[in-house]
């Protein structure tokens, strides 16, 4: 199946992009593109900023280091104060990042989610574009425009600590959660290609972040109505599901009856037709055999 | 009722008869037939049965893979009933699996449970009795479909097809009640859409699941009963009909490739003992010793991952078994029917799925044995199979059925295929909409076209042999490829089916012009034969066997005829 | 005749050669074409004796193959149960440690399957290759009865029938049937008990004016302040909380009331007429079970609105008061009407207005 699938998958892909290579907005996919690889290339070239005497000047350097990424990176699409662009035909460009705070930038960007290479239905996770400080900065100077959540602190996402309640995460998980991200975090599909994604190894700390900030579809459980306890047991709950080893074996996905009735007919019945075949062969003939009555 | 059979008083002294043999283990089975002989006359149906003989080969082992796996799953279950507790009484966890302690669930997903994290071998047991199940069941479907592209459902065999197809619905049956047992978030989801169906049957459908459910959904009777359904009422009757079907097997004896030596007044093979002895005993140890190394290398439902059933959570995926996967399928690709019929509701895009599908796909395939004899007029016993390619439309029909069973299936995971192909699960819904209706008919008629290709190269092979590779030069220069001819045999298997032709309808009126009263029926059966065999490529006849050994081929065979001397194939 | 004795004139086909005893039968179609088969039945192919058979060192060798096998499945067998000893699963207070869990399956799972297929293909193999018995034809006599005894059982079937009379006492006849025409009644009557009827159940939820909206399992009352554009709360009714712990009232109640609150833009929201004021300042609360075949929803997507369905992907817009824009299901989710009440909590306003879940008969469509 996977490989036939992953073929088929990567034709459908290409096919996909090749269609589009023609479309209005290619040539500023191609812009955007060449904008973020030039941006990356001076972030990663330009010295960093040297340590300053005091917090505030320390801020407002990383907020100055921020601007400056910021407008380098992000400013084509989200707009220099990051007021947002919106397309003459009305649709959005890139939305306002006034009042997103820095949680949302850190979660964005620190799952490489942002920059993207081109609007589009979602945006998928990859390796980040920038490094633990770049991001800060950025989150740093977004947070600038107006208040809003901030990045979680270590304690609040320390799942080992005292007090986290794994089965109490489960069942507020199997109650908030579950029906987009699947019982085992493996994510699932939503509607027209949009869909929720796989919450294997994804840092506790941006899970708090997606939770707060409702990133793209996803709607927004704020710590008013879904506690910072409650998102550590959750997230905690995922992390031990995540590190449980699957006791009956392989774990297929762990994505339920369709994998496992794939298994049964692929390697079961197929297995034992496989038995069957050689119970019903002979053991090897010493010599070429006749016919016993010939007409 | 025995006193007229039995042998008389002195027959108790003589020895037994056995073979002539010192052997300890023969002589004590001696004396167990002897024993047994004496009070129900053993030895006559011993004497009748024990050589018996049956026809090997691999496709007739699926049936004995659901036989098998129906063992292990009984054996299995039964481990399983000495922990499990089929109740919804309400309780807090406190067993072994931490990321659960605490969390209030019922009697029954606690010992489930406790079956998987603290009886030793209990996940084991549980692993195989659902693997064993899913073979059971995909068993029981390859034997099913072996015996309809075979024509072995024919006279004499019509009522063991009825027996198999029951025994396929209640394995369904009992599969889904199996799934609805453990109580966790998949089994109860799966037995809501259940009782969403019950309340789509007009007039009755809320009295039915209000009864079913002992009231309001879902309460907490229905895992207490739907136990003894599982583990008794359904089993039991499973263990019935299995039974009938191996005797009407036994009485019947079982039907056998076309080939040499092979006609419908023999069975061909090895005798049952003691052949088949070891070969089916030693393949029922196969089938568990292979679904045991399943079940200890896959794992299946992970109901801890699932957690309790809760009516107010679902998990994304929620899917049920693959058995009952084209059901969910049907629901899903279903377009958004209701209509109102005198103030009632009647929601068609639950009821035409849940409840008329099923109707709809199992009264043919119930009644096919007696639909195709229509057709054919055939009433005579067969016990030679058919070659799925001499029986165009009836192979294009299954076909056509799987693809339309496929798609329905792939309906039924289309948000899991949606997840891995990364298509909206939008377009595939749309997309299964159309090919549902229009699958089916291409799929019968590309097979109908495959299947007379293959029946033209097997009269081109039965005619001219079969193409060697070998290309020669004739002293004119022409170039041609040289034919080895057939082994006699292969030959023979290849014609050894019936030459159909299409029923012609009588005349319309007699000589004297009164109109025949059966006419427009016999026009009826006269256009559905020539459906079934309007273009049937024919075997070649004796005459056209000699034609084509004068035609020149014969010399090029003659230069292999050395080869193999008496193998040739002749005509008389 | 004895075993050996047919078997071996079953080789020669001698058996074979018996003219066939298959009488006419009634109403059989002749189908085969008048050439009949173009190629004569050259008879069974005798594929020889397996070298097992001749050589008298593959024999040994296959017995001790097959030996083997039997030998090698009785120490998996023993392994299966040193696994069973050594391999504990108990975490005692601890709870289960799941990695002794899956040592345990495999090592149990692998040496007994092992032990079964290796006595499996041990047997199979012992026939394969020493079991002497060749392959050989079984006639087979034609399943229907010959005529005379088809008559004799027809006749005795007669004689019975006359004997009692069935056709001409009627009214033995009739009263029979009409007793066991009435039997099967009481079996439907005695499963009455198995539920109570509907009666109007269906149509209502624990929610009603002035109840409490609370967070699904921390139960707590929630301020309209409290919930930010896009923001998704699965919320309980407060009555919830009040039913008793054991028997079904709760676990039903939250397969009827369970409620999804979301906040969007109060302009986005497209109000049907008379319900322009069942939101909050954009918060709008939707019943969380499907209306086609009750699987609880809560897939919201913030960016479109749309509710989806994860069993059967009917999709809601809930901008636009649930109705159905993809999928199966006929009707619009039910929405809760809500507002505030004196303290600043959300409350309901009613019940819902029409049933939740499926649709189902007695429902006024």
């Amino acid at each position: 199946m996977s490989p036939s699938t992953s073929r088929r998958n990567g034709r459908w892909l290409g096919r996909a992009l090749s269609r589009r290579r023609r479309h209005p907005m290619a040539a500023v996919a191609v812009l955007l593109v060449v904008l973020f690889a030039c941006g990356s290339a001076y972030a990663t070239l330009s010295p960093s900023s040297a340590p300053a005497s005091t917090t505030t000047a320390a801020q407002t350097t990383q907020i100055e280091e921020g601007r400056q990424l910021f407008a380098i990176g992000c400013a084509s699409c989200h707009g220099l104060n990051g007021e947002g662009q919106v397309r003459e035909d009305g649709t959005v460009l890139g939305p306002s990042l006034v009042g997103v705070g820095a949680a949302s930038v850190d979660f964005q960007v620190g799952t490489g989610r942002m920059p993207m290479a081109a609007p589009g239905a979602q945006a998928e996770r990859k390796q980040p574009a920038y490094n633990e400080e770049q991001i800060a900065a950025l989150a740093a100077y977004v947070d600038s425009f107006a208040p809003g959540p901030d990045i979680p602190d270590e304690s609040m996402v320390n799942v080992d600590a005292e007090g986290v309640d794994v089965a109490r995460g489960g069942v507020l998980f199997r109650t908030n959660c579950a029906q987009c991200h699947s019982a085992t975090g493996q994510g699932g599909a939503l509607t027209y290609g949009q869909h929720a994604p796989n919450l294997t190894g994804v840092e506790p700390k941006h899970i708090y972040e997606a939770m707060i900030t409702g990133p793209q579809a996803m709607p927004v459980f704020n710590d008013e109505l879904l506690g910072p306890e409650e998102k550590r047991d959750i997230i905690a709950y995922l992390k031990n599901v995540e590190d449980q080893p699957d006791p009956g074996g392989l774990g297929i996905g762990r994505a339920g009856p369709v994998s496992e009735g794939l298994w049964a007919w692929l390697v079961g019945i197929g297995g034992l037709i496989a038995f069957a075949a050689w119970v019903v062969t002979r053991s090897a003939a010493a010599k070429s055999g006749s016919w016993r009555s010939s007409s | 009722m025995t006193t007229t059979t039995t042998p008389p008083e002195t027959a108790r002294e003589a020895p037994p008869e056995t073979r002539a043999s010192d052997n300890a283990v023969v002589k004590g089975a001696g004396r167990v037939v002897d024993f047994v002989d004496q009070r129900i006359t053993a030895s006559n149906w011993l004497k009748r049965n024990i050589r018996k003989v049956f026809p090997d080969h691999w496709s007739f082992l699926l049936g004995e893979i659901a036989l098998f796996s129906l063992i292990l799953i009984i054996l299995s279950g039964v481990f399983l009933t000495l922990w499990f507790k089929p109740s919804m009484a309400h309780i807090t966890y406190e067993g072994a699996y931490i990321p659960l302690r605490g969390v209030g669930l019922s009697e029954a997903y606690a010992s489930t449970l406790e079956l998987s994290f603290e009886v030793r071998g209990g996940l084991l047991m549980r692993q195989v009795h659902h693997w064993a199940t899913l073979v059971f069941i995909a068993a029981m479907s390859a034997h099913m479909l072996r015996i309809f592209f075979t024509g072995a459902f024919r006279k004499p065999r019509e009522l063991n097809w009825l027996v198999g197809l029951s025994l396929l619905v209640l394995g369904i049956t009992n599969g889904f009640t199996g799934y609805s047992l453990p109580d966790d978030l998949l089994s109860g989801t799966g037995l809501r859409i259940i009782e969403g169906g019950m309340l789509a049957i007009p007039v009755v459908g809320t009295y039915l699941s209000f009864f079913i459910f002992g009231g309001e959904y879902p309460g907490d009777d229905i895992i207490s009963r739907l136990y003894p359904i599982h583990i008794l009422l359904v089993p039991g009757l499973i263990l019935a009909l299995v039974a009938l079907h191996l005797m009407l097997l036994w009485y019947q004896k079982h039907t056998q490739y076309p080939g040499a030596g092979k006609s419908d007044r023999n069975v061909v093979g090895y005798p049952f003992f003691p052949v088949y002895v070891a070969k089916a005993g030693g393949f029922q140890f196969i089938v568990w010793g292979f679904i045991f190394l399943m079940a200890a290398t896959i794992q299946i439902n992970p109901v801890w991952f699932w957690g309790p059933y809760d009516p107010s959570q679902v998990t994304a995926g929620t899917q049920p078994d693959w058995y009952v996967g084209f059901l969910d399928g049907a629901l899903r690709v279903m377009p958004a029917w209701g209509i109102d019929i005198l103030g009632h509701e009647l929601a068609l895009s639950v009821l035409i799925p849940a409840v008329i599908l099923p109707g709809l796909i199992l009264t043919p395939l119930a009644l096919y044995p007696w639909i195709e004899q229509k057709v054919t007029g055939d009433t005579r016993e067969h016990h030679v199979l058919d070659r799925p390619r001499n029986m165009p439309v009836r192979t294009g029909l299954g076909v056509g059925f799987i693809v339309f069973y496929i798609l329905l299936w792939i309906a039924g995971g289309n948000d899991f295929f949606a997840t891995i192909l990364e298509i909206p699960v939008n377009w595939i819904s749309r997309f299964l909409q159309f090919s549902i209706i229009l699958g089916p008919p291409l799929a019968f008629w590309v097979t109908k076209r495959i299947c007379l290709g293959l029946q033209r190269r097997d009269r081109e092979k039965v005619l001219h042999g079969r193409e060697s590779g070998i290309i020669v030069v004739s002293p004119d220069g022409e170039f041609s490829e040289r034919h080895q001819p057939l082994e006699h045999g292969d030959a023979y298997a290849l014609t050894a089916h019936d030459r159909i032709e299409p029923i012609e309808p009588g005349p319309a009126t007699d000589a004297s012009g009164v109109p025949n009263p059966a006419y427009k029926k016999e026009r009826r059966r006269a256009r559905l034969s020539r459906f079934y065999f309007g273009d049937v490529i024919q075997k070649p006849t004796r005459e056209e066997m000699e034609q084509a050994h004068h035609n020149g081929h014969g010399e090029l065979e003659s230069g292999a005829h050395e080869e193999h001397p008496g193998d040739q194939v002749t005509t008389r | 005749m004895s075993t050996q004795d047919e078997d071996a004139k079953r080789l020669t086909g001698e058996l074979e050669k018996t003219p066939a005893d298959h009488p006419e039968q009634a109403g059989e179609v002749e189908r085969q074409a008048p050439d009949g088969d173009p190629i004569p039945d050259p008879g069974l192919h005798d594929p020889g004796p397996r070298l097992t058979e001749i050589d008298t060192r593959a024999a040994k060798r296959a017995e001790r193959q097959v030996a083997g096998m039997f030998t090698l499945a009785s120490v998996f067998i023993v392994a299966s149960i040193v696994a069973y000893v050594i391999f504990g699963i108990d975490g005692g207070e601890e709870g289960v440690d799941i990695g002794d869990v899956q040592v345990s399956n495999f090592a149990l799972g692998i040496t007994l399957g092992m032990a079964m297929l290796l006595i499996g293909v041990g047997a199979v193999q012992w026939a394969r290759a020493l079991m002497t018995s060749p392959e050989f034809a079984e006639k087979r006599k034609p399943l229907r009865s010959s005529d005379d005894v088809r008559e004799s059982a027809l006749a005795s079937f007669d004689t019975g029938a006359a004997e009692t009379g069935f056709g001409r006492r009627k009214m033995i006849r009739n009263s029979l049937l009409g007793a066991l025409a009435l039997l099967p009644l009481p079996a439907i009557v005695l499963l009455r008990d198995l539920g109570p009827t509907p009666g109007n159940a269906k149509e209502h939820t624990v929610w009603a004016e002035g109840v409490r909206l609370l967070t699904d399992v921390t139960f707590e009352p929630i301020r309209a302040a409290d919930l930010e554009i896009g923001q998704l709360v699965n919320v309980m009714p407060a009555t919830y909380e009040e039913l008793p712990d054991h028997g079904p009232e709760r676990i039903n109640e939250r397969a009827k009331s369970p409620v999804m609150l979301i906040r969007m833009l109060p302009e986005e929201i497209n109000a049907a007429a008379g319900r322009e004021n069942w939101h909050v300042d954009g918060i709008v609360a939707y019943s969380k079970i499907c209306t086609h075949v009750g699987c609880p929803i809560s897939l919201y997507e913030r960016t479109t609105h749309h509710m989806l369905c994860p069993c059967h992907q009917s999709t809601f817009d809930l901008a636009n008061n649930g109705e159905v824009i993809f999928g199966p299901a006929t009707r619009a989710l039910p929405q809760l009407p809500i507002a505030v009440d004196s303290e600043g909590f959300l409350v309901a306003q009613s019940d819902f207005t029409e049933p939740v879940g499926p649709s189902y008969w007695e429902r006024e469509a």
